[in-house]
């Protein structure tokens, strides 16, 4: 199936996207230029030192990522990734709701080491099969973000769950009690800090 | 005469009762509470709660290598383990952009629509048990002796196969196993028919089932409600359609679906699918090459940083798997998106003022595996 | 002998009292192999094999587990009609069975000429038992199970009732023996072919037989026992015997609504070949009905309940109320020439 056109998509997108914008999870240090080689071994008397290598050229440096960016499907598995303000996601749920896109799941992070959490909302289209993600980047002391479950009812359950989990408060959804964990749960298991 | 304290008042709409369906019920296949507020015979809110089996097989990703992992997929919905397990292969395959010989994939189609196949079976079988039906679950339990057997030959499991690795597949099919998916494919045709015959067309069924817990295309894309709910509600999303994956897009099968909405319409595209499936089968065990079954892969796993993602259109629906590495040997992070918890979320809003035998004929149109929702 | 003459009815009632029981008892048991196995060959499985030969002990095995089990009244329940409820259904089904002619002399009841309504005064207590079973269960699903179980049972009385008054009509008494003995030695003089007087008679005896599963609360109109609805139904609460003694109830019931099917519509007695009449073409067409019954059984699922009730409000009613008509008229047409 060709990629579906997500450019309109992506404009409409771009206002609500995140100004400081930290990729997640961290690419890998980009490879330094190679040193040049020692020589093998202790010159034997009379052979010549080898000659040193010509250093590596230098490796232009990667683009930096933007927030809305359109995604090579067949390495990510999305065709469209938008980082957005927390406090924009409704209004990007809504973008998405108004363009006839399914919410296909809610996915929670901890990011310890940054000191961050994120929450990803993943749609996806039935018709044109494209498939959608939003992120939102939260300080991890108080991860706090609203509930699209006004948009998507669907997401209610995830974001329960994902409460359950990590302890990222939805702002306006109802029901924050322990879902999948023990009703007498206070704990979140997929923190990183967690220790069962 | 003792009068018990809650007991239901008749007519009268402010005087409704808590009854508590599950966690031990015959109906609800697996360990899921449903509190039902009653009005009579009414429902006037139904609420799922769901967790009695939640084994966090997320936070197990997080500890296991990603070959450890494997096991695992498996145990989410064992009915559909196979596809379960091309989900996460899938997805490792992705990140590492692994190439998977042809004739791996061919096996990967067959195995997994077998899965397919056997998995509707028993949904099909235990639904219309919970109607009041209880012999066809034994003859369909006995077509899927069949499949099971031939799975076994191949992988070693009955139920929970771990069959696929990164790459390809643990060992190879022989001529024999193939013989066994044509006979098979040969002896379930008139068995469809059969069941058609004795089951679909009993008026008793269909004044069950016809018209019972209409679910909108509307809804089911607000839940993210995928598989055969939504096919039975007229949308034809598959996602070996849409999101083509492994060598789907070489095959030549349809997509069933049906306007309607109903449990029956749900019900026709399952019967309807195990049609197609042995379609597929047909087609793949045709033209299916030799060659080595499993690719190059590097001996330690590491994938590089970044996440992906993979789904696969698991026999209740959409199945995403989601990993994130971030360079290590075991994922930081592993998601499973699966059909059956997204199809129940639809439940509570779409019982409401049901009667209480309607909505059991509902939930069982819907398929649910509860390991499949508490994961 | 002539010293035992004054107590020949004595010793003729109580041996016939005791058969009777036994009658119910062993018909309840080993109605269940039947059904047992039945199912399972229709299921393409064995059934019971294990205990005795073919499974044939597997009753004993079952009654002996039922009777070594405690008796549990569940704290709040209404003791005394707990206790009654299970009785209450068995009792009945005896009482039916004295009015059952086996055979022509010997094994025939008194000549009561009320017999036929005396089969449905005691028919109509099953209801009645099962609704107190629920109730004093104290128990949700017991509840709404005799709720139900009275709804279904009030709506098919009706349809049977006019079944029976047009069958009344048909052959002019309501003893049971003269009945049987009106249905002539050959099979076309059954009730069931009688179609000069009511050209509808066979129609009669399918709603006659649907309104007798419905009654009997035998799938598929087993919405009391809804299994994997309201688990056990009006007899969730009970433990052991006492649900031992609602099955057993169960069975006797259907034993009596296939002997009176069989007296009213297929001859009781009386061979379909004009030779050997006797009690043993009774049973063989009994048992052939409740084969059927076993045989539906296991074929369809379970109606809604609401499709329950439309099938006879809507559907066995007016039927039979036309077939009333029809036959009334039909006899009384040649009166006018």
């Amino acid at each position: 199936m060709s990629a579906p056109d997500l450019t309109s998509l992506a404009a409409e997108l771009q206002p609500l996207a995140a100004a400081d914008f930290v990729q997640l999870p961290p690419p890998p240090p980009a490879p330094k230029p190679a040193a040049p080689a020692k020589p093998a071994a202790p010159a034997a008397d009379g052979a010549a030192p080898a000659p040193a290598p010509a250093p590596a050229p230098a490796v232009p440096p990667a683009p930096p990522p933007q927030p809305v960016a359109l995604c090579d499907f067949a390495a990510r598995g999305v065709h469209l990734e938008a980082v957005v303000r927390p406090e924009c996601v409704v209004d990007a749920a809504k973008v998405l709701d108004r363009a006839g896109y399914a919410i296909d799941a809610v996915t929670g992070m901890d990011w310890m080491a940054q000191g961050l959490m994120e929450v990803i909302y993943d749609f996806l289209h039935f018709t044109s099969g494209a498939r959608v993600a939003i992120r939102a980047r939260l300080p991890r002391e108080n991860p706090r973000i609203a509930s699209i479950h006004t948009v998507f009812s669907g997401a209610d359950w995830h974001e329960r769950e994902t409460h359950d989990m990590f302890g990222i408060v939805f702002d306006g959804n109802p029901n924050q009690t322990p879902f999948l964990l023990p009703d007498d749960a206070d704990y979140h298991p997929l923190r990183k800090d967690f220790k069962a | 005469m003792i009068a018990p304290k809650d007991s239901p008042a008749g007519a009268s709409s402010n005087e409704t009762f808590t009854l508590n369906l599950g966690p031990q019920h015959p109906a609800t296949h697996g360990v899921l509470r449903v509190k039902l507020t009653m009005d009579g015979e009414y429902i006037t809110r139904a609420e799922p709660v769901p967790g009695y089996i939640h084994r966090m097989h997320e936070k197990m990703g997080e500890n296991r290598t990603w070959a450890q992992y494997l096991p695992n997929t498996s145990r989410v919905d064992y009915l559909s383990a196979m596809t379960y397990t091309h989900a996460y292969v899938g997805a490792v395959e992705r990140a590492l952009k692994l190439e998977v010989p042809l004739r791996a994939e061919f096996i990967r189609v067959i195995t997994s629509e077998l899965n397919r196949i056997s998995s509707h079976l028993v949904g099909w079988g235990a639904f219309v048990m919970d109607l009041g039906g209880f012999t066809p679950i034994l003859y369909a339990f006995d077509d899927r002796e069949k499949i099971l057997d031939l799975l076994e030959a191949v992988t070693g499991s009955r139920l929970t196969y771990c069959y696929y690795r990164f790459g390809g597949v643990a060992n190879d099919v022989d001529a024999a196993f193939l013989e066994g998916c044509k006979a098979f494919v040969t002896h379930m045709r008139p068995r469809l028919k059969f069941y058609r015959d004795l089951v679909t067309d009993n008026v008793i069924l269909r004044n069950r089932l016809e018209g019972i817990g209409p679910v909108s295309a509307d809804m089911c894309r607000r839940y993210g409600a995928c598989g055969p709910v939504l096919r039975g509600s007229g949308v034809a999303y598959d996602v070996r359609r849409a999101e083509p994956y492994s060598i789907y897009d070489q095959f030549d099968f349809e997509i069933p679906h049906y306007p309607q909405g109903d449990s029956m319409a749900r019900y026709n595209v399952r019967m309807d699918e195990i049609e197609q499936s042995l379609r597929i089968i047909e087609q793949a065990v045709a033209k299916i090459p030799e060659g080595p079954v499993m690719g190059k892969v590097p001996r330690v796993l590491k994938l590089p940083a970044g996440d992906t993602c993979y789904a696969t259109e698991a026999a209740r629906g959409r199945l995403l798997v989601r990993i994130t590495s971030d360079g290590k040997d075991t994922p930081y992070r592993v998601r499973l998106r699966t059909p059956c918890f997204c199809n129940l979320s639809l439940f509570e809003e779409a019982s409401q003022g049901m009667l209480l035998a309607d909505a059991l004929a509902f939930m069982g149109s819907l398929d649910l595996v509860i390991p499949d929702i508490d994961r | 002998m002539s010293h035992l003459e004054p107590f020949l009815p004595a010793i003729r009632l109580i041996l016939f009292l005791v058969g009777t029981v036994a009658f119910v008892g062993l018909n309840a048991a080993y109605l269940v192999w039947v059904e047992r196995k039945g199912a399972g060959r229709f299921q393409r499985r064995p059934g019971p094999t294990e205990v005795g030969p073919q499974g044939l002990l597997q009753p004993l095995a079952d009654g002996l587990k039922l009777m070594s089990k405690q008796l549990i009244v569940p704290p709040g329940a209404d003791a005394t009609l707990f206790r009654l409820a299970p009785a209450m259904v068995i009792a009945p089904a005896l009482m039916c069975l004295a009015t059952i002619p086996y055979s022509e002399s010997f094994f025939a009841p008194r000549d009561l000429n009320i017999g036929l309504i005396m089969v449905f005064a005691f028919g109509s207590i099953n209801v009645m038992a099962i609704m107190l079973g629920g109730w004093a269960s104290r128990n949700k699903y017991a509840i709404i199970s005799a709720a139900r179980v009275v709804s279904q049972n009030v709506a098919y009385e009706i349809p049977m009732l006019l079944v029976v008054i047009t069958l009344l009509m048909v052959t002019g008494t309501m003893n049971l023996n003269d009945i049987v003995r009106q249905q002539g030695p050959y099979i076309w003089d059954w009730n069931l072919f009688r179609v000069w007087q009511n050209p509808l008679m066979p129609v009669t005896f399918v709603i006659f037989f649907i309104c007798m599963l419905a009654e009997t609360n035998r799938a598929p109109f087993d919405m009391a026992e809804a299994e994997s609805e309201l688990v056990a139904g009006a007899f969730t609460e009970y433990a052991g015997m006492g649900f031992g003694v609602f099955f057993m109830g169960e069975y006797a019931n259907i034993v009596v609504g296939c002997s009176l099917a069989t007296v009213l519509f297929l001859g009781g007695w009386q061979s379909p070949i004009g030779l050997f009449p006797g009690i043993w073409w009774f049973f063989i067409k009994m048992y052939a009905l409740i084969f059927t019954v076993v045989w539906i059984r296991w074929t369809f699922p379970r109606t809604q309940f609401y499709g329950l009730l439309n099938l006879s409000w809507k559907i066995l009613i007016p039927v039979s109320l036309a077939t009333l008509v029809l036959t009334s008229v039909v006899m009384k047409l040649p009166l006018l020439f």
